[in-house]
C-alpha cells in the first residue's frame, strides 16, 4: 500500500451528519447507506490491497437524481467517486474518507434494444454479459469481454475503456459505443452520440470513455451489438521457447490473418493452470499459444489449415485443432481459469497489466526474469499477444512482513520495462490509484498538464475522483498559466501525495 | 512548431493550420481574421516508423494519404477506416489530403460503418498546443488506457486545440478478394430494410450503401446505369468471401433482382461513393453530409424531397445521407429541423460557397451545456484563440 491518497478534509468529515441528510432528502428511502457496518463492503474494490470506507454511500435511480446529488456536491465542495460493480482491478473506485460513494448500481435496465440499427440502449449498472443474455436470442452479443464480464458493469467499461480478449480484431469498448449520457460535476446532463455516428463537434465521448470517472458520471449508454460469428474454433499449439512462440504470433499476423483470439501462457502459468483445470495442456513446453479463429464456416476451415501450417514452420511441437464446442471450451478453461489457478499455489499474487510491442515480448520476458531474481519472487505470464497486453502475476505472500512490498516494487519494475521497450502502463486494467505514481514513466510534465487541461475543462474544483490517475493535481488557475518559460520551476507547493 | 506557435501568441496573430489546404472549403471561411498566418505542415511529412508485422505506422502529420496507402499496399496492408477524399467534392484533384488532414476532420468511408472513424484507428501523437507547449499523447500499441484518450480527442477538433505533427496509426491487413452484391430497382424503403438485414447477418458486410435510380449512373463511369442500386459488400480470404456471398444471395435474390461486381469493378464502385463522386460535379452547389440512426435516413430523405429540391444517397447502412440542395441555398434550419424530426444525429455542410457557408452554419449547433463544455476544453488547449478561430462554426 505505498500509494498515498489525499488527506481527507475536516471540514467536510465534520459536516457528515448534514450532508448524509442532504443526500436523503435526493434519493429517499434505503438509497443512502451512512452505517459504518453497511458501508463496510463498499471500502474496497478489485484492488483489495486498498481499503477505505467512504462518506456515505448513496444509490440513485434516476438521471435527475445523479444530477442533484452532483450539484450539491459541487456546490458543497465534496469529493465524489463514482462506483459501478466496483470491479476495478486498479483501485478506480476506491472510496475517500471524506468523499460521496456514488453507487450506479440501481441503474440496471436495459432501456432498448434496437436489432435493425444493431444497438442497444442500456443504463450503465447493467452488467456487460448482461447485454450479450440481452440479444442473444436473436444471435447477437456485445463483443468487448473483460474477465469479470458476468460482474462487471457497462459504465464501468465505459470509465475504464475496459477490454478482453478479442481486442485485435474487435476493438476495445471505445470502438464500441456509439453513445452515452453523462451528468458533470455541475450537475448538468449532457448527450453525446447515439445511434448515429461520429457526432461532431471534439470527441468528448472519446474522452469520457477510460476517464475512470474522473471527467462525469455516465447514466446511459448505447453500445454496438454485433452478429455472433458463424462458428469460432481454437488451436492448442505448444512451443519449446517463448521465443518462438513470439515468432508464430509475428507470423500470423504477417500473412494477414487477425485472429479473434490469441492468447499466450509461459510455463509457470501453464502448470498452474493444468493442474487446476485439467485442459490438457503439454507441459513439456515453455510457451503455449491458444489461437482463435471465427466467422464464417468456410473461413474459420480455410484458416486454420494456414495457421496450422505457419505453426509447424515456426516450431510448434503441439499443435491441436479444436473438433467440437467442448473441445474448443477446455482449450479456453486453463486460460480463464490462469487468475485462480495461481491463486492456488500462492496465498496471493499481483496482477500487472502492461502493453509492448508484440516483438519485444522474448526482451520483457528475460527482463522479468532477471527482476524475479532481484525481487526474490516468482511470476507467471499470461499475454494477450494478439494485442500485446501482459499479464504477470507476481506470487507473495502477504502476510510474510515486507513480501507485498516487495511485489509492488516488483510490479513496477515490469511496467517500466514496458514503457522501456516502447509499450504503455497499462493495457486494459486502468491508471487508478495503482499506477499513479508511474505516470511519470510514460508521460512528460507537459503530457500530464495537457491531460489535467482535460479535466479542467470538465470538473475544475477537483471533485471528481481525485487521487486517481494523477500523482500531482495542479490547481487548474495554476495550469492556466502560459508555460513561456523553460526551466520554470513547476509549482513547488502543490499537494503531493 | 512551437516556436511558430509562440510566436503567434505573442504577436496575437491567428494561425490558420493545415496540411496541404485540400479541406480549406470545409469548415466556417477565414474571412475577416485580421493579421492570420496560413501554417502549412505540407513540408512535414515523411514515415517515420512501419513496422508491418506490429500493425503500427507512425507519420509526420502532413505525410500525404496517398503515400501513406501506397507503402501499405506494398505490404498488403490498409487504413481499415478507408479514408474519404474530399478533394474531388471540392473541384481539387484527388490525392490531396494528409494523415494528419484526415484525424483533425475525423474522416473516414464506407467501411466506417463496420471498423470504425480514423478516431478509432489513431494510437498515439504529438502536437503543440494553443500554449505553445509540445506534448505526446497514447503510445503505439493498440491496447493502451493510461489517461485519457488525447489522440481522439484531437480527432475531429479541425486544428482548433493544437497542431498535430505526427500521427502514429493502427493498420490491419488489406484482404485477399473482394465482392459487391447489387440489388437492382428498390426504393429508398426496401432499400434501408435491404441492408438493415445484411448487416445484421453473420456475413460481416463491410459497406452498404444505396444509390437512387438518379445517382446510380454517377458512380464508376456509368458501369451501373440509370436503375437503383443498393450495394453490399464482403471481403477477405477468398473461399469465404465465396460462401458469404452465397449466404447473402440467397435472402437479398428475394428481395429483388441481383448482380455481383467483383475486384476492380468492384473497388472503383466504392471509391466513388466514398469520395461522393455523384456530387462532384464542378459547382458548388451546397452538399450535407447528415448521420442519422441508419433506419431513419430514408424516411429523412423522404420528407426533404417534399420540402426542398434535392438529390441524395446513402452509405452506412444508410445512416449516412449525402445530399445536394439543387436549388443552391444550404436550407440549413430545414434540414437540422428534419434531422431533429427523424430521431437526431447531425448534419454538416460538407460544400457551399463562401457566401453560404458564412451565412449558415457549417456545424450542427449544440445544445448550452454541452457548447459550453466544448468551448472550455478549447480554452484550456488555446487560450489565446489563435488556432483556426470560428473554423468550427
Amino acid at each position: 500500500m505505498s500509494v498515498r491518497m489525499p488527506a481527507p478534509n475536516g471540514t467536510i468529515l465534520a459536516r457528515r451528519r448534514e450532508i448524509v441528510e442532504a443526500l436523503r432528502r435526493i434519493v429517499p428511502g434505503e438509497g443512502v447507506v451512512a452505517e459504518a457496518t453497511e458501508l463496510k463492503p463498499f471500502e474496497t474494490d478489485g484492488l483489495t490491497a486498498y481499503r477505505q470506507v467512504p462518506l456515505a454511500a448513496v444509490l440513485p435511480e434516476t438521471t435527475a437524481e445523479v444530477a442533484a446529488i452532483l450539484s450539491y456536491c459541487h456546490a458543497n465542495e465534496i469529493p465524489v467517486v463514482p462506483r459501478g460493480s466496483g470491479t476495478s482491478l486498479s483501485g478506480g473506485a476506491l472510496p475517500l474518507a471524506d468523499g460521496v460513494l456514488l453507487v450506479l448500481s440501481r441503474f440496471n435496465r436495459i432501456l432498448e434494444i434496437d436489432f435493425d440499427n444493431r444497438c442497444a440502449v442500456v443504463q450503465p449498472g447493467v452488467t456487460n454479459l448482461g447485454i450479450t443474455k440481452a440479444v442473444e436470442h436473436r444471435g447477437f452479443y456485445y463483443a468487448p469481454d473483460p474477465s469479470s464480464q458476468i460482474a462487471c458493469s457497462i459504465g464501468g467499461n465505459v470509465a475504464e475503456n475496459s477490454g478482453g480478449v478479442h481486442c485485435l480484431k474487435y476493438g476495445l469498448t471505445a470502438n464500441n459505443v456509439l453513445g452515452i449520457e453523462f451528468v458533470t460535476i455541475e450537475g448538468e446532463v449532457i448527450r453525446l452520440g447515439g445511434k448515429h455516428l461520429d457526432a461532431e463537434g471534439y470527441d468528448l465521448l472519446g474522452l469520457m470513455t477510460g476517464s475512470e470517472g474522473l471527467l462525469g458520471v455516465v447514466t446511459e449508454v448505447t453500445v454496438r451489438i454485433l452478429q455472433k460469428p458463424e462458428t469460432a474454433r481454437a488451436l492448442l499449439l505448444g512451443f519449446p521457447t517463448s521465443e518462438q512462440a513470439g515468432a508464430c504470433v509475428a507470423a500470423i499476423i504477417g500473412q494477414g490473418i487477425i485472429p479473434g483470439g490469441m492468447e499466450m501462457m509461459d510455463r509457470p502459468a501453464i502448470h498452474a493452470a493444468e493442474a487446476f483445470v485439467h485442459a490438457g495442456y503439454p507441459l513439456d513446453v515453455e510457451a503455449l499459444l491458444i489461437v482463435e479463429l471465427d466467422g464464417p464456416q468456410a473461413e474459420v476451415d480455410h484458416l486454420l489449415a494456414v495457421v496450422e501450417g505457419i505453426a509447424t514452420a515456426e516450431g510448434a511441437v503441439t499443435a491441436k485443432v479444436s473438433q467440437s464446442e467442448d473441445e474448443r471450451a477446455r482449450f479456453w478453461a486453463g486460460r480463464k481459469a490462469a487468475f485462480p489457478a495461481v491463486g492456488r499455489i500462492s496465498p496471493d499474487y499481483l496482477c500487472m497489466d502492461g502493453t509492448i510491442p508484440r516483438k519485444e515480448l522474448p526482451r520483457v520476458l528475460a527482463g522479468m526474469r532477471a527482476l524475479s531474481e532481484k525481487h526474490g519472487l516468482a511470476v507467471a505470464n499470461v499475454f494477450h499477444a494478439g494485442d500485446g497486453n501482459l499479464h504477470p502475476l507476481i506470487l507473495y505472500d502477504a502476510s510474510r512482513d515486507d513480501e507485498l512490498s516487495r511485489a509492488e516494487a516488483f510490479g513496477n519494475d515490469i511496467l517500466r520495462l514496458c514503457v522501456e521497450v516502447g509499450g504503455v502502463l497499462t493495457g486494459e486494467h486502468g491508471v487508478g490509484v495503482e499506477k499513479r505514481d508511474l505516470m511519470p514513466e510514460m508521460f512528460s510534465e507537459d503530457d500530464l498538464r495537457h491531460q489535467q487541461r482535460v479535466k479542467c475543462a470538465f470538473d475544475d474544483k477537483h471533485l471528481l475522483n481525485p487521487g486517481k490517475m494523477f500523482p500531482v493535481l495542479h490547481r487548474c488557475a495554476e495550469l492556466g498559466r502560459m508555460h513561456v518559460h523553460r526551466g520554470q520551476v513547476p509549482f513547488p507547493d502543490l499537494p503531493r501525495f | 512548431m512551437r516556436e511558430i506557435v509562440r510566436a503567434a501568441i505573442a504577436e496575437d496573430a491567428p494561425l490558420l493550420v493545415e496540411g496541404t489546404g485540400s479541406k480549406r472549403g470545409l469548415g466556417k471561411p477565414e474571412t475577416g481574421l485580421a493579421n492570420a498566418r496560413r501554417l502549412s505542415l505540407a513540408e512535414c511529412r515523411g514515415v517515420t516508423l512501419y513496422e508491418p508485422e506490429e500493425l503500427v505506422l507512425s507519420a509526420r502529420a502532413g505525410t500525404p494519404i496517398a503515400e501513406i496507402e501506397a507503402l501499405l499496399a506494398a505490404h498488403r496492408q490498409r487504413l481499415e477506416f478507408e479514408p474519404m477524399d474530399l478533394g474531388p467534392l471540392h473541384g481539387l484533384a484527388s490525392g490531396l489530403g494528409t494523415i494528419g488532414g484526415v484525424l483533425a476532420c475525423n474522416l473516414a468511408g464506407p467501411r466506417r460503418i463496420a471498423r470504425g472513424s480514423a478516431r478509432d484507428h489513431v494510437l498515439g501523437l504529438t502536437a503543440v498546443s494553443g500554449r505553445g507547449e509540445v506534448f505526446r499523447a497514447g503510445g503505439r500499441v493498440v491496447k493502451n488506457v493510461t489517461g485519457y484518450d488525447l489522440s481522439k480527442g484531437l480527432a475531429g477538433s479541425f486544428g482548433t486545440l493544437a497542431v498535430m505533427t505526427s500521427v502514429t496509426m493502427k493498420v490491419m491487413p488489406d484482404v485477399e478478394t473482394e465482392a459487391t452484391l447489387v440489388l437492382r430497382g428498390l426504393a429508398d424503403d426496401a432499400a434501408a430494410g435491404a441492408m438493415a438485414a445484411a448487416m445484421g447477418s453473420s456475413a460481416e458486410v463491410s459497406g452498404a450503401a444505396h444509390l437512387p435510380y438518379a445517382v446510380a449512373g454517377r458512380v464508376a463511369e456509368g458501369a451501373l446505369g440509370r436503375e437503383a442500386a443498393t450495394l453490399i459488400r464482403i471481403e477477405g480470404v477468398e473461399p469465404s468471401v465465396e460462401a458469404r456471398a452465397a449466404h447473402l444471395s440467397a435472402g437479398l435474390s428475394r428481395v429483388g433482382r441481383l448482380e455481383r461486381l467483383e475486384g476492380e469493378a468492384s473497388r472503383a464502385l466504392w471509391r466513388d461513393v466514398r469520395d461522393v463522386r455523384p456530387f462532384a460535379d464542378g459547382t458548388d452547389k451546397p452538399v450535407w453530409r447528415i448521420s442519422v440512426a441508419p433506419t431513419r435516413g430514408h424516411e429523412l430523405v423522404m420528407s426533404l424531397r417534399m420540402a426542398a429540391a434535392i438529390d441524395a444517397f446513402y452509405d452506412w447502412q444508410g445512416g449516412l445521407v449525402w445530399l445536394r440542395m439543387e436549388a443552391g441555398e444550404p436550407e440549413a434550419d430545414l434540414v437540422r429541423q428534419a434531422v431533429r424530426r427523424h430521431g437526431g444525429g447531425h448534419a454538416t455542410l460538407m460544400r457551399a460557397s463562401e457566401a453560404a457557408r458564412t451565412s449558415a452554419p457549417v456545424f450542427e449547433p449544440q445544445p448550452d451545456a454541452l457548447a459550453r463544455l466544448s468551448k472550455r476544453l478549447k480554452d484550456q488547449f488555446d487560450p489565446a484563440g489563435i488556432l483556426n478561430p470560428g473554423r468550427m462554426g
